[in-house]
């Protein structure tokens, strides 16, 4: 750490602060975007979740709590008694567990993927990351129909089953929350993947040998050695692909045939055919607590356990 | 009388690459360690110095040979199931882990019970002087602290024998020499068959009970340091150890005794027997500080004119150079009794100390 104030003489301090001002100047477009992109339409989301709904879709300019009542609560239509919503809290409950399934998920197949790229030589392991980013090439909404092809009951992997005489019947994998699950794996698996390999790459592999000198078998090499060092990766990996499965949209569309919903679909559905924008704004707000709560879960996990790896 | 032996090589090889890539770092090397010896393997970069400590500790396998530790074949198991720890160059301390923990590692994955690995790592820590840096993180300590945890890490499961792959290296010139002592003292305490990897001559030949000089991937010679450095075997064991004067001369004699060679000069010097062809060419070493300079020309084994000399301190280095073309360097002490009084252009007379010539193979 270099000390500063009291040696620094009024040129170097204009200087600095010249510095400081450029530097501000430099990322204000980013600022500028990220402001009016990001916090705007939030503020509008604030505002529409305290006003009624409109019949025909829009707001009504009154102050009402319905919106945020509704996330949670549902009015009976016959006799006005409010009772839990059990239909959202189903949907809560679904995108939380999809969520989490789909992040161990990627976590079992990104791991030993990761640990394969980071132990190749160095030349070529731009290649491979090369082919982990290949998918992004393609529209979701195409990816997600090409798993459609394969899992469907006429597709390739029933069709492949069935001609094989593994199974007599095609198994039904559409619409069910495991075809969710594969379509949001196959979609955010480079997202865990590239920060595990930031991770690994940065790995001391002497630390490996050092404990199978020590007698550590490869399990709990695994377990207590590469485990804890590469933890930040794990945890950046995690977020990366819970967030994003938590607001999925497209994919429980496509392959949850509607029927299945999740949060980013029961938002959809407040602004569309539910004509409940007030709602759709709490529920979308609601979600937007969730990754914060995960978020700051995050901080603290990696605060207390996790180390900087670095020398 | 020699104690048992510890860890036997036998004809090892290890090939790296395939096809035409494919090199040997190790090629047929046989070598005995034995029980409570410091034993170092000395040579340049690449010389397959580190390969084969590797390979000892199990983190290559041989592509031929057999590596045996008190006569057990080992060269088919991993390294957690042989009873040889390492000492690495950069130490590979885990940073997640603290001072103790870090010691106290091998012992937990054997399953030792708490209380065992606490008393062993607090006695690993009066060992190496550490008992104050008991709980600091590995990144909260010097270099030299670091270098006496990996040390006491690596004793503190009480290995049979212990690696060191040039755990100096990285200290600077003063701590390294505190350390020198330090591990010469951990290895009597402990009696542990130390084997020591450096590419370091001055190192290797203060610390060790017995040093293998290895270039190419080949053993040139192994004895105890007095051995290698006055009677080296070959040209790359006495050009590598020490300052040394190569010359040619005659095979005049050899018998199963001594061996007699016939300088450029005509003189004949008596050494030590040798298994070159009679009456070829073979090469001798001098080392700089066995001859002494004369007025005496009849006397002298050599003579020559001064081309050079050079003051360094304890002694100066007289550069002469010979009728044959050849080039002989004395080193005379500076505070001794010979003469040293000589000029550059003067003609001197050189004479040999008994046995001090050495015949090498080239």
């Amino acid at each position: 750490m270099p000390d500063d104030s009291p040696s620094l003489s009024k040129y170097e301090l204009a200087a600095r602060k010249q510095q400081t001002r450029r530097n501000l100047l430099l990322c204000s477009p980013a600022l500028i975007v990220l402001l009016l992109a990001a916090s705007g339409p939030l503020l509008v989301m604030l505002f529409y979740s305290f006003l009624k709904s409109g019949n025909y879709g829009g707001v009504v300019y009154e102050f009402s709590l319905d919106g945020w009542l509704n996330v949670f609560l549902v009015r009976d239509i016959f006799d006005d008694v409010l009772k839990v919503a059990d239909a959202h809290l189903s949907v809560f409950w679904r995108s939380i567990k999809l969520s989490a399934m789909t992040t161990f998920t990627c976590l079992v197949i990104g791991f030993p993927t990761a640990y394969f790229i980071a132990t190749r030589p160095r030349e070529s392991r731009n290649f491979w990351l090369f082919l982990i980013t290949i998918p992004f090439w393609t529209n979701l909404l195409i990816r997600t129909f090409a798993i459609l092809e394969l899992i469907r009951n006429n597709g390739i992997v029933n069709n492949l089953l069935t001609d094989l005489h593994i199974i007599e019947q095609p198994i039904q994998m559409m619409y069910t929350d495991f075809a969710i699950m594969i379509g949001m794996t196959y979609v955010y698996l480079p997202l865990m993947i590239l920060p595990l390999y930031a991770s690994m790459e940065k790995l001391d592999f002497r630390l490996v040998e050092a404990a199978y000198d020590l007698y550590a078998t490869r399990i709990r090499v695994l377990r207590r050695v590469i485990i804890p060092l590469i933890k930040p990766g794990i945890v950046a990996g995690s977020i990366l692909v819970f967030i994003p499965s938590l607001g999925a949209f497209v994919t429980p569309r496509v392959l949850g045939g509607g029927k299945n919903l999740m949060l980013g679909n029961l938002i959809e559905l407040q602004f569309g055919q539910g004509r409940n924008w007030p709602l759709g704004a709490a529920l979308s707000i609601t979600l937007l607590f969730i990754v914060m709560a995960t978020l700051l879960l995050y901080v603290r996990y990696s605060q207390k356990g996790g180390v900087q790896h670095e020398q | 009388m020699a104690d048992p032996v510890a860890i036997s090589v036998n004809k090892v090889s290890k090939q790296f690459g395939q096809g035409a890539d494919a090199f040997f770092a190790l090629d047929q090397v046989s070598v005995d360690i034995r029980e409570n010896e410091f034993f170092t393997l000395l040579g340049p970069s690449g010389c397959g110095k580190t390969t084969l400590l590797r390979l000892i500790a199990g983190f290559e396998h041989p592509t031929a040979g057999h590596i045996q530790l008190h006569g057990e074949e080992i060269s088919h198991l991993p390294p957690f199931k042989r009873p040889v720890n390492t000492v690495f160059q950069n130490y590979a301390l885990f940073p997640h882990l603290t001072v103790a923990e870090n010691i106290g590692f091998g012992l937990d994955m054997q399953d030792k019970p708490a209380a065992e690995i606490e008393s062993t790592v607090t006695e690993m820590l009066q060992l190496v002087q550490m008992e104050s840096m008991r709980d600091r993180r590995t990144d909260q300590i010097s270099g030299g602290q670091q270098q006496r945890v990996a040390l006491a890490r690596a004793l503190a499961p009480h290995p049979r024998v212990l690696l060191l792959d040039e755990p100096l290296s990285a200290l600077d010139y003063k701590l390294r020499k505190g350390m020198q002592i330090e591990l010469k003292r951990l290895q009597l305490e402990t009696g542990i068959t130390f084997i020591f990897v450096t590419h370091d001559q001055e190192e290797a030949l203060t610390m060790s009970d017995r040093i293998a000089v290895m270039n190419n991937g080949q053993i040139l010679q192994v004895g105890s340091p007095n051995d290698i450095y006055d009677r080296p075997s070959h040209r790359f064991v006495a050009d590598f150890i020490g300052d040394t004067n190569f010359l040619s001369a005659e095979l005049v004699e050899s018998s199963s005794e001594r061996a007699v060679v016939k300088l450029s000069s005509g003189n004949k010097l008596v050494t030590g027997p040798t298994e070159a062809t009679l009456n070829n060419v073979v090469s001798i070493t001098v080392r700089p500080e066995q001859a002494v300079l004369i007025d005496d020309l009849a006397n002298a084994d050599l003579q020559g004119t001064v081309t050079n000399i050079m003051y360094s301190g304890t002694d100066s280095h007289f550069h002469i150079e010979l009728p044959s073309q050849e080039e002989f360097v004395a080193k005379v002490q500076n505070a001794g009794p010979a003469r040293r009084d000589w000029e550059t252009g003067q003609t001197v007379g050189i004479k040999f100390h008994d046995n001090a010539v050495q015949i090498v193979e080239d």
